[in-house]
Formats: structure tokens, C-alpha cells, sequence
């Protein structure tokens, strides 16, 4: 099934999707447009990977990570489904990632890769945009390039992880301005989700509601104010966001 | 006598407290406590974020590497990290030494707790955003580079000891301006004061509020001064924040969870 946390006429629903739209719990149908899309799940500890594809590694000239490159969100950065991003003026390269974001269902401490899809209680789309002009080396990719407010969309839907065959299997495609300009597959993921789970909950306990965005194939290019840009995963729907500046 | 909200044991909400530093005192609703006697839950819910190489002694030590490779160039921008949820503990709470190491690094930092949602503040007004200040004991696994986020080395479980309580911004006339002494089994291991900040408590609050906002409740932790002690199992900390009070957690195998 796939949920939603919408905003529509003064209160929070949650929702699921319909054949005419949404379906809010109290029976009500409302389309897309007519609400306010919130991040699906209200973020509690962030992981998200760098150079984890083999081929955005290698288009960014790193050679691919002995271990994970993992690095933390705030919940500021999050924007749901239909949301605008705010450019800096003096920005020249900010650019998107079509990111798989796996959500942690139950309290995860040492567990194996074998056993990690039991902690995991479904999947969304996250937009884990990168504005290369602010990179520093100093814990690179530092929170002034990744953790800018507004500069994650996530969505649109929560799906529960039974729908998901193979998590591993999954096409990733973003389109800017209807043009395709990445497309990747989950399956050349250097760290597979399993992994990662067994990885980080060997030192630190998960919790329900963290939320791990697992890194972005090849095909990253900067975008421009005005912008839409739309990052699609095989399965989980398609989360649109526009680029804006500081005056719209 | 100044007012701090504080989360005692067991109860679900913060409450005012009236904390007396000289004599180690609390009082509540005209009750004396004692600190030692009591249970005391970190006094802070919002996301802790760090900041990296805020004191001039760091930067002093760290000046010839800071040109060449990796780094290549000084830092411009605030350094951040997050210290998560699984990080936080209160007062008096063990800190469990991981399996995998034998020494962590105390990190004795002032506490800057958000009053009021923060963007983009000017530095001027900065200080009128700030509901209190706390203290935290930022534990980490000894790392030298930091040219990677330290995950690994800073989100460990039990790793963000904070507390006893949030003093309120009136006890503090000035941020920058406040004596920090570590004790290690009482023995004094590490003085220093934020006046040696690189960025003082308003800049900081300011250059970060630039692209990030500051939710009510959050922590701005604004550095950790240079030579951070190492503890090692067994070991008592003692973090001193002049007119904020002091922060004791013991390092312990037992309290290992993970």
C-alpha cells in the first residue's frame, strides 16, 4: 500500500492512494493538487551515503569507498512531494540525486545482513540535492552543501516494504524539465541495503522512523531556477520538485 | 539563584528548577535536592549539532596541515556534525565503551539551546534566540582526519552526554566569556574558556542560520577546546561550565549496548 502525510483544509491526514488520487482516512477522495504533500514519515535519525553507485564515483573522479561514506541529515532538510527548492544566487553547480530511501520499522542493534529487511518497514524517493559550490574538505560532504533547508525533497508515498520484490532490482530515473538526464538501477549499488543495515547497526542502534538514503547513480548536472525536476524509483511513484530563487 | 528546566527521572515533562552552583543544589517547588540523589534525563529533545574546529588552539595545532592534502585549504564555511538520538543520555548516565576500542575522547562543550525558530539571524540579535544553555560531553573515538563525516567515530550509542539541566540565558551575561574545566577521576585534565572560540556564540549562531534553520529545542554545541582528555573504562568525567553548572557520567564495558 502506499501512505501519505498530507496537509488539506487546516489539518494533517494521512492518506493512500486511490484510483482518482488520494483517499484521506476519514473516506474523504481528494486529487494531487488540492493538498499539501509532507514527507511521508517525519524523519528521525538521517543516514545518507556518498559514492555509493560505482559509476557516479567514477564521474566524480573518486575511486569507490572501502567502507560506507555515510553522513547525517537534520530534519530541516526535508520537503515533500510538490515542493519548491531554494537556489542561492552564487551557486553555480546544484545538482539533484535520485536516491532509494529505505525506512527502519523496528529497533535494529548488530543485525546481520541476512536478517536486515525484517527491520525495514518500507521505501520512498528522496531528492538528496548536492550544491558542489559550498564543498569543503572538512567532514566532506559537509551540512552547508547537504543540509540546507528544503534541499531534500522526499516522497510522495510511504510503501510498505511487502510491495517491494527487490529492493535491489529497482530503475532510477530523473527527468528535468520532462527530458530524462540520470538513469541508474539499484542493483550497481556498491553497499546493497543490507549491507548497510548490518554496517551501521553494528555500532549505533537504529530506531523506527531513521531513514537511510542510499546514494545516487551516475547522470548528476546542474539545474537551473525554474526548473522541474522529477526523480522516479521503479515502484515508488515519481516525487516532482521545482528549483526557485531567493524573489519567486 | 537562577532558574534551569530540568527532566527529572521518570517524569515526562521538564520542570523549573531554582539551581544554586555554589552549594551543588536544585530546588523544586521549595524542595531542596540534592544532585547526586536524583535521576536526571538529558534536558534537551531537539536535533545537536556540532561544530568542528571552533577553537583557536585546534586551529593553532592543526595549522600546517590545513594547506596541504586533504585539506588543502583552511575552512570557510562552519563545520558541522549531528550528534543523533541514540547519542543522548543524561546526568550521571554510564557511557558505554565500545567492544572495539579501548580510549574515548571527553569533549567538553557549552550547549546553546534554540528558543525560537532561527534563520538567517543577524548576528546582532543572535543571543535573543537562545532559550538556555546546557552541557555536553561530545564523546568521541580518537580520529585524526576529519576530512570525512565521523559517524562512525561520534553516533555511537550513549555518545552525547548532556545535562543536568538548561540554565536559563539571563544566568549567563556572556556566552563567550565562561571557564570550562575537565576532571578526570577528579584530577584536572583540561581548562579552557569560550572566549578562544573561533567563531564566538553569536557568529556561529549567525553563519549557521545562514542555510540551515534552527528549530525550537535545538542544540548548537559550539566546540570542543583543544587536547580533549582520553577515558578510558572506568573512568569519571566531569565537565565544569562556569555559571552553568557540571556534568558527571562514568565510562563504562557494562553500559555497552551494542
Amino acid at each position: 500500500m502506499k501512505k501519505a502525510r498530507v496537509a488539506f483544509e487546516g489539518d494533517i491526514h494521512h492518506a493512500t492512494e486511490s484510483s482518482s488520487g488520494l483517499q484521506l482516512e476519514n473516506g474523504k477522495a481528494v486529487n494531487e493538487e488540492e493538498v499539501v504533500w509532507l514527507p511521508p514519515v517525519e524523519p528521525k535519525t538521517s543516514f545518507a551515503l556518498g559514492l555509493n553507485y560505482m559509476d557516479h564515483a567514477s564521474e566524480l573522479s573518486f575511486k569507490a569507498p572501502e567502507e560506507p561514506l555515510v553522513f547525517l541529515k537534520g530534519p530541516n532538510t526535508f520537503v515533500g512531494h510538490r515542493a519548491k527548492t531554494y537556489r542561492p544566487a552564487d551557486v553555480t553547480n546544484m545538482h539533484y540525486e535520485c536516491e532509494l530511501a529505505v525506512i527502519i520499522g523496528r529497533q535494529a542493534k548488530n543485525i546481520k545482513r541476512d536478517e536486515a529487511y525484517e527491520y525495514i518497514s518500507g521505501y520512498t524517493i528522496a531528492n538528496d540535492y548536492a550544491l558542489r559550490d559550498y564543498l569543503e574538505n572538512y567532514y566532506r560532504p559537509n551540512l552547508k552543501v547537504k543540509n540546507r533547508d528544503h534541499c531534500t525533497p522526499i516522497g510522495p508515498w510511504f510503501v510498505d516494504a511487502a510491495d517491494i520484490n527487490d529492493p535491489m532490482n529497482l530503475s532510477l530515473r530523473t527527468y528535468v524539465n520532462g527530458e530524462i538526464v540520470q538513469e541508474g538501477s539499484t542493483k550497481d549499488m556498491i553497499f546493497t541495503v543490507p549491507v548497510l543495515v548490518e554496517y551501521l547497526s553494528s555500532f549505533m542502534t537504529l530506531n523506527p522512523g531513521d531513514l537511510i538514503l542510499t546514494g545516487t547513480p551516475k547522470g548528476t548536472v546542474d539545474t537551473k531556477v525554474g526548473d522541474e525536476v522529477i526523480t522516479e524509483i521503479e515502484g515508488l511513484g515519481r516525487l516532482v520538485n521545482t528549483i526557485t530563487d531567493e524573489d519567486s | 539563584m537562577y532558574k534551569a528546566k530540568a527532566k527529572l527521572g521518570g517524569k515526562q515533562k521538564a520542570e523549573e528548577v531554582e539551581v544554586r552552583i555554589e552549594d551543588k543544589g536544585v530546588e523544586i517547588n521549595d524542595e531542596e535536592l540534592l544532585v547526586a540523589n536524583h535521576n536526571w534525563d538529558a534536558p534537551v529533545t531537539g536535533t545537536i549539532y556540532g561544530a568542528l574546529l571552533n577553537y583557536q588552539g585546534t586551529m593553532e595545532a592543526m595549522k600546517d596541515e590545513l594547506t596541504k592534502d586533504p585539506y588543502k585549504a583552511p575552512p570557510k564555511a562552519p563545520i558541522l556534525y549531528i550528534k543523533p538520538q541514540n547519542t543522548v543520555i543524561g546526568h550521571q548516565m554510564t557511557i558505554p565503551l565500545p567492544d572495539d576500542v579501548e580510549e574515548l575522547e571527553a569533549g567538553a562543550c557549552l550547549g546553546v539551546v534554540i528558543g525560537q525558530k532561527a534563520a538567517r539571524v543577524k548576528q546582532a540579535e543572535a543571543l535573543q534566540y537562545i532559550a538556555g544553555y546546557t552541557i555536553v560531553n561530545d564523546i568521541s573515538v580518537p580520529h585524526e582526519s576529519v576530512f570525512r563525516p565521523a559517524v562512525k567515530h561520534k553516533a555511537r550509542d550513549g555518545f552525547c552526554p548532556a545535562g543536568p539541566w538548561v540554565m536559563e540565558r539571563d544566568a549567563v551575561p556572556n556566552p563567550d566569556q565562561l571557564g570550562i574545566e575537565v576532571r578526570v577521576n577528579g584530577k584536572v585534565q583540561q581548562r579552557n574558556n569560550t572566549k578562544n572560540l573561533v567563531r564566538s556564540v553569536s557568529k556561529l549562531l549567525a553563519d549557521v542560520t545562514e542555510f540551515m534553520t534552527l528549530d525550537e529545542g535545538d542544540v548548537l554545541l559550539v566546540g570542543i577546546p583543544e587536547n580533549p582528555p582520553r577515558v578510558k573504562a572506568g573512568d569519571h568525567i566531569r565537565i565544569e561550565i562556569e555559571r552553568v553548572g557540571a556534568l558527571e557520567n562514568v565510562v563504562s564495558k557494562r553500559g555497552n549496548q551494542v
